[in-house]
């Protein structure tokens, strides 16, 4: 899933082959797919690469230590938490790519809608996004979840909406330059339909930004899905996903901290990773930029 | 005027609004009026070309854009071949942008960088259906070729030409659909002299295999004069004379005419110590433009009529009019007090504004 995002948005706008070669020789995108792929890759074959089903409880090895039979151990119940860390780790990856797709999908025609319109429209939509914007986005994400049943699509929702003010913003400020550009112009001139030149003339000359602030949510949105399952309002047990690992754990932290470590560790990973792709897209597709690569 | 005119503008205006956002009213403040363009007239005939100069901000650009509906317009009317273009139905509107045309300033700015050179260039046919796949490269190739360019280039990419040939680029997108008026918006203006040459013979060429109109906007003289068949000078948003080339260039009315003409150096012995720039001081801001004739700020002859009154276009010689008190004997100006920034000479120590009337 992770390797399908990525790909997809740099082929859109980015057929250019310095592009492409400067994305690939960048250091840090490197670094940081070098860390995502293989926990993508595990998190996807999930259950066959699971020693264990990750609910299945062996009650004669409950806490039992790292190494042995269970290779990170197991928790109170004598679940075997590598089993459950790789399947929360799908769980985790989903809710960080799916919010984030949902999050684009909404926000960038508002802002390219607003950016373009400019005026009242522009107004009009800058202001609603902005009134999102305002409420703290764990507790807009808890609101949500507090008046939709919580399961994994609402959560993705919640985190969509939560962070589709923040891409709409990023999309109309590019937006906003890119259509002074003659070519914009030109199109206008030779009878294009408004629908049209957002997504044929701007849309792939503001692709840079997008991909840049989309590959930072990454980040966040899974961030934002564990802290909110750790809060006991995510896809919910027993379903394994690392916040709520994290938010069980914490009542044996002085026994058996390894409970608390390892989805920790996975999600610090996988959150540096994503950041990393992040920083290293934003050094390539410098935002000041866009649309200029002579 | 004859009555071949193929665009008619008539108290074109298009103004621009400051605070006049939700806030602002909200707040009760009122929306200023920047006065980009404030009642420009003129025609273009068939066939002709038709120069459109002043300095910059004086709203040539934007009148061009408006006149193509390209920006929404405040006021006045256009009329292509007969036509309100700011009345048309959807589908005169349709058939509208592929007669008329615009090739822009700015090389750089005037092509989408993710387009191949190709798809830049035929976009026009396949939005209005007019070609299929193989068709447009097809053409898209020959028009390459008609500008001077190469076939074998229709699959580059803009960032991978120089100025002068985005320059051919943009002209020949301009032609893809068979268009029989294009506003050239300082089509050379960002271009090497040598490049210029080129670019403006080129376009000289298609106007004749084309039969093409041109709308010529520009602030260089030179290039207008070699290229109009008819010039209209603008100031601050109105157009101050128009008529036809040699008139304007070799006895030109309106004295901002004047000072624009004698502004541009000359390669001669006897230009040898002359001052150029005339024109003492700055374009005053079109958000507040001085009352009466526009131009009574920084006019040699200025007088207090000047500050009055809007002086109206009169005729002075065959298709050629100006907006100037001194064109017309019997009026008020001649009793009127000069202003005060006008030296006592009038126009004899204004450097080369001739006073020979």
């Amino acid at each position: 899933m992770a390797t399908d995002t990525s790909t997809s948005t740099e082929s859109t706008g980015f057929d250019l082959p310095p592009i492409v070669g400067k994305v690939l020789s960048n250091r840090r995108i490197g670094l940081g797919l070098a860390i995502l792929l293989p926990i993508a890759l595990v998190a996807i074959l999930g259950e066959t690469v699971a020693p264990y089903d990750p609910t299945a409880t062996h009650v004669a090895d409950r806490y039992a230590g790292p190494g042995g039979q269970f290779l990170l151990g197991t928790d109170h119940l004598g679940r075997d938490l590598l089993s459950r860390v790789i399947l929360g780790g799908r769980t985790s990856l989903l809710l960080g790519f799916g919010a984030t797709a949902l999050a684009l999908l909404v926000g960038v025609p508002i802002g390219l809608t607003a950016g373009y319109a400019k005026g009242r429209v522009d107004e009009l939509l800058m202001r609603i996004m902005d009134i999102i914007m305002s409420v703290p986005t764990l507790l807009l994400g808890l609101l949500i979840l507090v008046v939709l049943p919580s399961n994994i699509l609402n959560v993705v929702m919640a985190i969509g909406v939560v962070y589709a003010p923040r891409i709409a913003r990023v999309t109309r400020s590019a937006t906003l330059s890119v259509s002074e550009e003659e070519y914009v112009m030109a199109a206008k001139a030779r009878g294009e339909s408004s629908p049209y030149i957002l997504f044929r003339e701007i849309l792939p000359n503001v692709t840079g930004p997008i991909v840049v602030e989309g590959s930072v949510r990454v980040g966040y949105a899974i961030m934002i899905g564990t802290s909110l399952s750790f809060l006991g309002l995510g896809a919910g047990p027993p379903n394994p996903d690392w916040g709520f690992m994290i938010s069980t754990a914490r009542d044996h932290i002085y026994q058996t901290p390894w409970f608390l470590i390892w989805p920790s560790v996975a999600l610090l990973l996988t959150v540096m990773a994503t950041n990393l792709i992040g920083d290293g897209l934003r050094d390539v597709l410098d935002p000041r930029e866009v649309g200029d690569h002579s | 005027m004859t009555d071949d005119a193929l665009v008619e503008v008539e108290d074109l205006e298009k103004y621009y609004f400051e605070n006049d956002t939700l806030f602002d009213r909200l707040l009760g403040r009122e929306p200023s009026a920047v006065r980009a363009v404030d009642g420009v007239s003129f025609d273009v005939q068939r066939g002709e070309t038709l120069g459109l100069v002043g300095e910059s901000g004086c709203g040539k650009s934007t009148t061009s854009e408006t006149l193509l509906a390209l920006r929404e317009a405040t006021g006045g009317s256009v009329r292509f071949d007969g036509d309100d273009v700011f009345e048309m139905t959807s589908r005169e509107r349709t058939q509208f942008r592929q007669d008329a045309q615009i090739v822009f300033q700015d090389p750089f700015s005037s092509l989408d960088p993710r387009m191949t050179v190709g798809e830049i260039v035929t976009e026009g046919l396949r939005i209005h259906g007019l070609a299929d796949s193989a068709e447009r490269t097809a053409r898209a190739k020959e028009l390459l070729e008609r500008v001077g360019l190469s076939a074998r280039q229709v699959d580059r990419y803009p960032h991978e030409f120089s100025g002068g040939q985005r320059q051919r680029i943009g002209i020949a997108r301009a032609l893809a659909l068979d268009p029989e008026f294009i506003v050239l918006d300082e089509p050379v203006s960002a271009l090497d002299v040598s490049v210029q040459a080129q670019v403006l013979n080129l376009l000289e060429d298609l106007q004749d295999d084309f039969g093409l109109t041109y709308l010529f906007v520009a602030h260089d003289l030179s290039v207008v004069r070699h290229i109009s068949d008819r010039v209209a000078v603008m100031y601050l948003g109105k157009v101050v004379e128009t008529g036809p080339v040699d008139e304007i260039f070799e006895d030109p009315q309106h004295p901002y005419t004047q000072a624009l003409l004698d502004s541009v150096p000359r390669a001669s012995v006897e230009e040898y110590g002359r001052r150029g720039g005339t024109l003492e001081g700055d374009v005053p801001s079109p958000r507040n433009p001085p009352s009466g004739c526009r131009f009574h700020t920084r006019c040699p002859h200025a007088r207090e009529a000047c500050k009055r009154e809007l002086p109206p276009d009169y005729d002075v010689g065959a298709n050629h009019d100006a907006a100037c008190f001194r064109t017309d004997d019997t009026h008020e100006y001649w009793q009127s007090a000069p202003l005060e920034h006008v030296d006592d000479g009038g126009g004899s120590s204004g450097g080369g504004v001739a006073d020979d009337d």
